[in-house]
């Protein structure tokens, strides 16, 4: 426990260096303290809400379970990466448009996964029950307590067909 | 230069903070800023009931780097005030633990992690005492109610009740539910030239600060109350952040410096409020004809340790328990008794949901002994205008019975096969439940008028217009419609309308965001300021030479010498009288109306329920922003199907015993059906713009109408919550069902 190290990272596309960290500090902990990237948020700290979900080298982890000791040399993406400036992700703005957010607590990780899904091309832009229930099977280790989920839906279908159609 | 577009009232205009929040920008409490700042952790009991006869500091730990306040250490007096003053904010050497986590010391340390491990170091000496948690041996009946109408005494009852050619009866239990709000409870506290500063997520900032008054020994201006941007709420940040934010402040206090304290996920379960467990005994007589000649109702509720506030969730459960139907004589009674059990408290729809649940399955069941089908019956004896609730109130306007059953009726469509087979290849059955209901929006009886909440419009030096509340937006939509309100009514473009983060240095008490209030009489309020302030202002322009000017450029002109203000106070409307001694009159300015229809299927392997459809029809009077109504619509649906078939708390030797989220689980995505939401608009003359609560009336019905669908699938009735596959597996093998959900 009392080892610690320095772990080099790239964080939305910036390297960065953390020294003298213990390799146990959760990467969550590194993103909001070290980082100052409050964006990602901690809901329940044991990997059930989802509120804290990054990607990292395209895949979307807990951060609360993600010691920052794994991600040495890896590449992690946070809702602060969504955004190019002003200009918001089709699925951010979709969130937005379709009134996704209610108290948005769970957002910022539900559209990191969701932009990741969109980018990828592994949802479906068929506003169909299969598309729709692809949404909710990868969307499933994301919990929001306000929205009973239909809008976001709604705003995921809709920002992958914007994405399709370019 | 382009004409200025204003949305009108009715119009799905994205949130004011959506952006901040899909890109992570919104600060939440953890997020602040605090350099310096420390962090606290709380000591809590892991005793039921006893005598804390002392608090001892192991000496292992090093307890020069923290700092630990106790009940000694509360500058005022130690107690959170609310209703009664009858619980501490910290357990005083001498006095009774009365729960499981109880709070009894708070430490502040540097870090979080410190603060967290110097707890287990803080030793309270408790003399255990016997415990009880069964409501039927409660000593303590901390309220109760009677409703009578239609008789004087219980023989006039009972004489009544006796001419019934049939009886409907069941014995009722829903279960305790957690709000699992996703930002779990969180308060900073700083002092600084003698007054409190606390931040935090909260609904109600007054509420914290008439707490604090008292327990920090402070006048009004003594202590100043923030909300930060609060990550959900649900009635759980209701009364439970004055505990906090106490704790907050007394350590604060003593360690001088800013102290932080976020709660685990684990702890936010285990020691805050939640919904209250009810055990509800109804009885219906019914006539030759199938109609109701008398209702019998019995209601208890386990309240838990201390009061909170358990008479008005009683309160509110009484008043809708008879439910939206027509019957002359109707006797109520509802007891809420304390225990051993953490508070019970505020949750979504406050006592309402737990006597909805019985009233529905009775309807279900009289439906079915009349041979009826289950939505006629309900369209024959459903409340109209013109009828009386259990308490006497004459229904006026606004009472959307027919449309909410009409639009449920139109797109009902045929109800599914009975029999089939599921997605994994078992054997399912399916079933089809309704349900009719009501919800009061706003306060019970003379609530309202006793709190007298206020708003104020302010056209600020800057030339903008600031909506000043102490609502706060959790999730709601509060600061979207009342940017929509303001606008609208003062015809100015939404950037010119910035509503004020809540205060209580900044804005004036409107009231609790609670009871669904927050848009039928906050939203009034701000509309008739608005309305008051473009008065004066264009009177000002026509005396300076303005008048004929846009309305934009005369508000330009007179920011420029200084801010101007108009604040108005809720007015009841004329004819609402309740009686608070006899329980009858107005119970509410008005209703909602909603309509629930499910179809589920049981897989007869696992023995689990999965919702197939769930269409619900609501009146909300008028939507002010409909797409910010359907989120609230869906969500609260949710929130009762989840606590239909799998949320449940689980209490042991009086500890939650379930107490994080991979036990006390709440529907994910994929739990989730495609919700179908039908907006009904029946205007009440009172609210602004024909608008009536939305908040909580979804989590009312949806219960019962899964619990019908499954008895519909099953053949068998399901009468106590949640219904679980074990619930299931025991009804299907006729094991004798829990119904009164006692270990």
């Amino acid at each position: 426990m009392g080892c610690f190290v320095k772990v080099t990272l790239e964080v939305n596309g910036a390297p960065h260096t953390i020294d003298d960290v213990s390799p146990w500090k959760r990467l969550l902990d590194v993103l909001r303290e070290d980082l100052r990237l409050t964006g990602t948020k901690e809901g329940c700290g044991e990997g059930e809400c989802g509120a804290c979900t990054v990607m990292m080298d395209g895949e979307a982890v807990n951060s609360c379970l993600i010691a920052v000791g794994q991600c040495h040399e890896r590449s992690v993406v946070t809702v602060e990466g969504l955004a190019r400036g002003e200009l918001l992700h089709a699925v951010q703005k979709a969130l937005v448009r379709c009134g996704g957010a209610q108290c948005g607590i769970c957002t910022p990780g539900i559209a990191v996964c969701a932009a990741h899904l969109i980018d990828h091309r592994l949802i479906d832009d068929r506003d169909d029950n299969a598309a729709r229930a692809k949404v909710r099977e990868l969307l499933a280790g994301n919990i929001c307590r306000c929205t009973g989920y239909q809008l976001i839906v709604d705003a995921v279908i809709e920002a992958a067909r914007e994405v399709a159609a370019k | 230069m382009d004409p200025v577009v204003v949305p009108p009232v009715g119009a799905s205009v994205p949130r004011v903070d959506g952006v901040a929040k899909v890109t992570g920008r919104a600060r939440y409490l953890d997020d602040l800023d605090a350099p310096g700042a420390w962090h606290g952790a709380t000591v809590r009991s892991k005793v039921p009931y006893g005598v804390l006869e002392g608090i001892d500091l192991d000496p292992a730990f090093d307890w020069s780097q923290v700092v630990v306040a106790t009940a000694a250490d509360i500058p005022g007096k130690n107690t959170i005030y609310l209703i009664e003053e009858d619980q501490p904010a910290l357990v005083a050497i001498g006095a009774h633990v009365m729960h499981v986590d109880e709070a009894i010391a708070i430490v502040a340390a540097p870090t979080r992690k410190l603060a967290f491990e110097a707890i287990k170091y803080v030793k309270p000496r408790i003399k255990a005492l016997a415990p009880n948690f069964d409501v039927t041996k409660s000593e303590k009946t901390f309220k109760q109610f009677l409703i009578r109408k239609g008789h004087e005494t219980d023989a006039d009852f009972d004489a009544v009740f006796a001419k019934a050619a049939r009886v409907i009866e069941g014995d009722y239990y829903t279960s305790p539910q957690e709000q699992m709000y996703i930002e779990p409870q969180a308060m900073m506290a700083e002092w600084a030239d003698g007054r409190a500063y606390i931040v935090g997520s909260m609904q109600c900032p007054y509420y914290v600060h008439k707490a604090m008054k008292p327990l920090l020994g402070v006048d009004g201006n003594g202590v100043v109350i923030t909300q930060s941007v609060t990550g959900g709420g649900f009635g759980g940040k209701e009364e439970y952040p004055s505990m906090l934010a106490a704790h907050c402040a007394v350590v604060a206090h003593k360690a001088k410096r800013a102290v932080k304290m976020t709660y685990d996920r684990d702890e936010d379960i285990a020691a805050t409020t939640k919904r209250h467990p009810a055990w509800t005994r109804h009885r219906m007589a019914i006539d030759e004809r199938g109609d109701i000649l008398a209702i019998d109702i019995d209601c208890v509720m386990d309240g838990g340790a201390y009061l909170t506030l358990s008479p008005v969730v009683l309160s509110r459960g009484v008043l809708h328990a008879a439910g939206p139907y027509k019957c002359a004589t109707t006797r109520v009674r509802g007891r809420v008794m304390q225990t051993n059990h953490p508070p019970h408290g505020a949750f979504r729809g406050f006592g309402a949901p737990q006597t909805t649940f019985p009233y529905e399955r009775q309807m279900q069941k009289l439906a079915l002994a009349l041979g009826e089908e289950p939505l006629a019956l309900r369209k024959r004896l459903a409340l109209r205008a013109g009828d009386t609730t259990s308490t006497g109130q004459l229904l006026g306007e606004s009472v959307g019975t027919d449309q909410v059953l009409a639009a449920i009726e139109s797109c009902a469509g045929s109800a599914p096969a009975r029999d089939g087979v599921g997605p994994t290849g078992a054997p399912i059955k399916r079933g089809r439940g309704v349900c009719f209901y009501f919800h009061g929006a706003g306060f019970t009886g003379s609530g309202e008028q006793r709190l007298a909440g206020k708003a104020t419009i302010a056209l600020t030096t800057d030339g903008r217009f600031e909506v000043r509340s102490s609502s706060t937006d959790i999730g709601q939509g509060a600061i979207t419609m009342f940017t929509q309100i303001c606008a609208a009514t003062l015809d100015v473009p939404h950037d010119l309308v910035v509503v004020v983060d809540p205060s209580t240095a900044l804005v004036p008490d409107s009231g609790p965001t609670v009871a669904s209030r927050t848009c039928m009489v906050v939203g009034g309020l701000v509309q008739q300021a608005s309305l008051a302030l473009k008065k004066t202002l264009l009177a000002w322009g026509e005396e300076n030479g303005l008048g004929g000017k846009p309305f934009v450029d005369i508000a330009k002109a007179r920011a420029a010498h200084g801010e101007v203000t108009d604040t108005k106070q809720y007015v009841p409307p004329p004819g609402i009288h309740f009686d608070d001694a006899t329980y009858t009159g107005a119970a509410y300015p008005c209703y909602g109306w909603g309509a629930c229809l499910v179809d589920v299927s049981v897989d007869l392997d696992t023995y689990e329920v999965t919702i197939d459809r769930c269409v619900q029809a609501i009146d909300v009077g008028k939507a002010i922003n409909p797409s910010v109504v359907k989120g609230q619509i869906e969500g609260g649906t949710l929130q009762a199907l989840g606590w239909a078939v799998l949320e449940n708390v689980i209490y042991k030797d009086g500890r939650v015993a379930n107490a994080n989220m991979t036990n006390c689980i709440v529907p994910t995505f994929a739990d989730a059906p495609e919700l179908e939401t039908i907006i009904v608009e029946c205007p009440y003359p009172f609210g602004p713009n024909g608008a009536k609560g939305v908040g909580e009336i979804p989590m009312d019905g949806p219960a019962a109408a899964v619990a019908n669908a499954v008895e519909n699938a099953l053949g068998v009735p399901f009468d106590a919550l949640p219904i679980s596959p074990e619930a299931v597996r025991s009804a299907i093998r006729g094991e004798a069902s829990n119904t009164w959900g006692v270990s």
